[in-house]
């Protein structure tokens, strides 16, 4: 387990909406910046996951569609999920979890934002 | 019930899904596993799939942590030696003993290999085990050559997996003929006939007489390790050899004590798999039932239901299960019902055949006509679900049972989900029946996945899968669950109704649409949906901030992904027309960033495996020569194929090469529901085969004939002619007008085919909106579609000067290195990507680095 916290980017290379990928030591990790409901940018929320695609086998789930999804039990929450370019399996953003198949599922790695840079701390 | 000890010997597939059943049924049961093995249970029907790259862990089908979450005891390395009946114990080869009330055996078969002089010697292997694949791969990377002993199922597949790991590869059968249980002699003969097409030499009715290692083989030249002598005096060499003759029940330690044992080996057991000894069950390959034993996955798992029901003092009985089998061997179908040979009294069959496609097709019907016994298919499994339901539920036959395999035979009634009896098995690994999915589906159970996750439906050889999802859709249809048209959750509201909000609201992003019509936060159904439709009614730039995430991967990156993450480029050449001096730029190009090149389908060049940081690269040089993007990412026009027309051709009528280019160029960049490909042809020859594209234009002695809604893909249609004798300025208006009805109301992802279809009237109502503009709308069709040609830009040269949208094209945000994933293998003097085992066998052996070509510039 990595206790560090690991300075990667500037916030103005994060794609709102969207995801980008960064390579911290060695990991390929994708960063997603999800919608906030806030007016402005000022507050963005953003999660960090591995970047391979478990299913597809390659590097490239920060080029996959963010989306929501109302959760049965709850009127207002809805999950995150990132869906993936290639097969289009979609995996939470809160727990990595493969909504599509229970046999795969990515990393989740925390993130936090300081100032102007975004700081990854690595999963496992 | 007090808590019963119960001890399974063996944790095989068959072994473990008994353990999974009876926990199921029983949270008490005090369970031991005890296996010989050094692992726990793992997926053997998929063995095959260790060769292309799955782990030991993928092929797993439990854990430690799940037997332990399980509440079961187990013990690998265990081999249990003494059974004692009267004291109810085993004990196993360490000296450990194990108390049971109720023991199951579930010890499977082990290969047979046949008794020849020199079959132990090293590279003498089988096929059964994790460890026997192991070694299979250590001598592979040592052979140049090999043989497999068999050629029944696994026989095929093992050689498959040879020929895989790049042997030449060789299939002896001492029958003279392949897959005898399965298939008849003529579909043998075609599986023969398709498996050496594909570079595996089979050799039928050989009798191995002797292996002899080379070196004792007198004035012999060959290189290889072995020479195979045969009864007819010929003989093979080979560097190794896999048995795979057959399996033998591994009965040893019930016969030593005194469990009675079949004639030709197996533990005999009755209806409840109890064994002739108390409270000893068998299940699986080592278990003898009426004289049978059955070498397949779905009757060893039926067995374990019935023992794990009948520990719980339920009375289910094995009755037999079906051997029906349906697979893919090297690619090629190979399907299998019932009695495929007809052995039943008074059988008749119909057989079709197609040599030129490889395809044969029997089915056996019962004296009177009225059921289907059996079938065989090879080179084709397309009716394979359809003929195993008629057979296993008893289906009346149609008056013509030849209809069922006849090809595109407009006789051969549908057989839908609905005239399924409850009964009738659907899944036949995991013994769901309609029935169990009905039960669900009223308990409120409607989502497939749900239904999946319950059932274990169309988990273990997914054979029934679009089956299933048939007896879902239906059943929910039946219970008026609303098939409804809402776009996602997000949208309450069809494609159309959201085309129609946007072009009268003058509403310009997703986020301005979801704002005052949807919720939540939209999702990959509803987005490039939405980024489609405000594309072709406002024709921005996709990649604007406000649309980039609306995108699928290929628009955003405006190149088409493939399997490995890498991108093709195709820059478009209208019509298929292009200048020697632009041919060369693409091949100097190619070369340059050392793409593959392959020439498509549209009459275009698609250049393959440009990481996401070469695009940008790749596009200024593209731009700089005068190429334009061709939209091959998009579900837009493709292309306008042609034939070289009048101009050349000695029986053209008019220029079809011109009409296409102008085509090509009044339409590219229009946004659709679905891709959208058009042909114009020169003659009524038909060379640029119009009659299979969405529009299709065939040149007459007056003008020009109008094809609509044709298309290729898997379900191909022939286009409809629309409109005679057009001249051009007519013929563009007609297209104008129906690719913008199209546009406007077609379904998301719905091609034209389909769109005109389902439209009430079909043909005949759109020729009324389009020529006799029934509704109105012709003008305002025709200026929407202006307006798009008018807006059109080439959207690599905006992505280009646009440095917000440029910056997306690389793979780390924070470094210029490359994705080290991304491997590639050179074949027939090209790219191609590498295969999952090539990269392991890259990545352990650092040697081995030649191998990996990197697109470095």
């Amino acid at each position: 387990m990595s206790e560090e916290w690991i300075q990667v980017c500037k916030k103005s290379d994060l794609v709102k909406n969207s995801g980008v990928c960064a390579l911290v030591n060695d990991k390929q990790v994708a960063l997603f910046c999800l919608p906030t409901g806030a007016a402005n940018d000022a507050e963005l929320k953003v999660v960090a996951t591995s970047n391979w695609d478990p299913i597809g086998k390659a590097n490239v789930l920060y080029r996959g569609l963010l989306g929501s999804k109302q959760l049965a039990d709850s009127e207002n929450d809805a999950m995150y999920f990132v869906a993936s370019p290639l097969y289009k399996q979609r995996y939470c953003l809160e727990t990595g979890r493969c909504i599509d198949s229970d046999e795969v599922a990515i990393d989740i790695h925390q993130v936090k934002l300081e100032n102007d840079s975004l700081f990854v701390k690595l999963a496992g | 019930m007090a808590q019963v000890k119960v001890v399974v010997v063996g944790n095989g597939m068959v072994g473990h899904h008994f353990v999974e059943q009876l926990r199921q049924k029983s949270e008490n049961a005090m369970i031991t596993v005890l296996s010989a093995e050094p692992r726990l249970a793992y997926d053997r029907v998929h063995l095959s799939e260790f060769f292309s790259g799955k782990t030991a862990e993928q092929l797993a089908l439990t854990t430690e942590e799940n037997y332990q979450r399980l509440n079961v005891d187990f013990h690998v390395n265990a081999r249990v030696v003494k059974i004692d009946s009267e004291k109810k114990s085993v004990e196993t080869q360490s000296g450990q003993v194990f108390e049971y009330d109720k023991l199951v055996l579930a010890t499977g078969s082990y290969p047979f290999v046949p008794p020849i002089p020199g079959n132990n010697q090293e590279h003498c292997l089988v096929y059964r085990t994790i460890e026997d694949l192991e070694a299979i791969q250590a001598s592979a990377d040592c052979s140049k050559v090999g043989v497999v002993v068999g050629g029944g199922l696994l026989g095929l597949e093992a050689a498959n997996a040879l020929k895989q790991a790049g042997l030449k590869t060789h299939v002896v059968e001492f029958a003279p003929q392949l897959m005898g249980v399965q298939v008849d002699t003529r579909g043998g003969e075609l599986l023969k006939a398709k498996i050496e097409e594909l570079g595996v030499t089979v050799h039928t009715q050989k009798a191995t007489q002797v292996i002899e290692a080379m070196e004792t083989v007198k004035d012999s030249d060959s290189d290889c390790r072995y020479r195979m002598c045969f009864a007819d005096g010929t003989h093979l060499d080979t560097d190794m050899i896999l048995f795979s003759a057959g399996i033998r029940p591994s009965d040893n330690l019930a016969r030593e004590f005194d469990i009675e044992i079949g004639e030709r080996g197996g533990i005999v057991v009755n209806n409840q798999c109890q064994t002739s000894v108390q409270d000893i069950y068998a299940i699986g390959e080592c278990a003898l039932w009426n004289k049978f034993i059955f070498g397949l996955v779905a009757p060893g798992y039926t067995m374990a239901r019935v023992v794990a029901d009948n520990i719980m003092g339920g009375n289910e009985d094995f009755l037999g299960a079906d051997m029906s089998t349906k697979l893919k061997l090297m690619g090629v179908d190979v399907g299998s019902i019932g009695d495929a040979h007809g052995r039943t009294a008074g059988a008749l069959s119909y057989t079709y055949e197609n040599q030129p496609k490889g395809i044969y097709k029997k089915i056996v019907v019962d004296a009177n006509q009225q059921k289907l016994l059996g079938a065989v298919l090879v080179g084709d499994n397309g009716e394979y679900d359809t003929l195993l339901q008629y057979a296993l539920n008893g289906i009346d036959l149609p008056e013509s049972p030849e209809s069922l395999i006849l090809p595109s035979s407009s006789d051969a009634p549908l057989l839908g989900a609905d005239s399924l009896p409850a009964e009738a098995t659907i899944c036949s690994c995991h013994n769901v029946s309609k029935g169990d999915i009905v039960n669900l589906i009223d308990q409120g159970t409607c989502e497939l996945a749900e239904i999946k996750g319950c059932t274990k439906a169309s988990t273990g050889c997914g054979g029934c899968t679009a089956l299933l999802k048939n007896v879902v859709d239906t059943e929910l249809e039946k219970r008026g669950v609303e098939v409804n048209k809402d776009l996602c959750e997000h949208f309450a509201y069809s494609r159309q109704d959201l085309f129609n909000l946007i072009k009268v609201q003058k509403i310009k992003s997703f986020d301005e649409l979801l704002a005052n019509h949807g919720k939540g936060a939209g999702c990959e159904i509803c987005k490039p949906a939405v980024g489609s439709i405000l594309a072709s009614v406002w024709n921005e730039f996709v990649l604007k901030p406000e649309h980039v995430a609306l995108q699928d991967t290929n628009d955003t990156y405006l190149a088409n992904m493939q399997k490995d993450g890498t991108y093709s480029v195709v820059p478009r050449i209208a019509g298929g027309e292009i200048t020697p001096e632009k041919l060369i730029v693409l091949g100097e190009v190619a070369k340059k960033y050392k793409l593959y090149t392959k020439v498509t389908g549209g009459q275009r060049i698609d250049l393959f495996g440009a990481r996401v940081d070469q695009l940008p690269l790749i596009w200024e040089e593209l731009l700089a020569a005068g190429f334009e993007t061709g939209h091959a990412y998009a579900k837009s026009l493709r292309t306008v194929k042609s034939c070289v027309g009048s101009t050349w051709c000695r029986f053209g009528v008019q220029d079809s090469v011109g009409q296409a280019i102008d085509l090509e160029n009044r339409y590219k960049g229009l946004r659709a529901p679905h891709k959208l490909k058009m042909a114009v042809s020169g003659c009524t020859r038909e060379c640029a085969e119009a009659q299979s594209k969405d529009i299709g234009v065939i040149a007459t002695e007056n003008g020009w004939n109008l094809y609509v809604c044709g298309n290729g893909g898997m379900k191909p249609r022939h286009a409809d002619l629309f409109a005679t004798d057009l001249d051009t300025e007519t013929l563009l208006k007609y297209i104008d007008r129906i690719l913008m009805f199209y546009v406007r109301t077609a379904d998301r992802l719905q091609r034209t085919s389909v769109w005109m279809d389902n439209m009430e009237g079909g043909l005949e109502y759109l020729q009324q909106v389009v020529i006799e503009d029934s509704l109105g709308l012709a003008e305002e069709l025709e200026n929407q579609m202006q307006h798009i040609v008018d807006s059109y830009q080439c959207e690599w040269k905006t992505a280009i000067s646009t440095p917000t949208s440029k910056a997306r094209f690389r793979q780390f945000v924070n470094s210029d290195k490359s994705d080290v994933n991304i491997m590639f293998i050179e074949e027939r003097d090209q790219i191609r990507p590498a295969t999952e085992a090539e990269k392991t066998k890259v990545m352990t052996s650092q040697s081995e680095n030649d191998l990996l070509l990197e697109p470095q510039v």
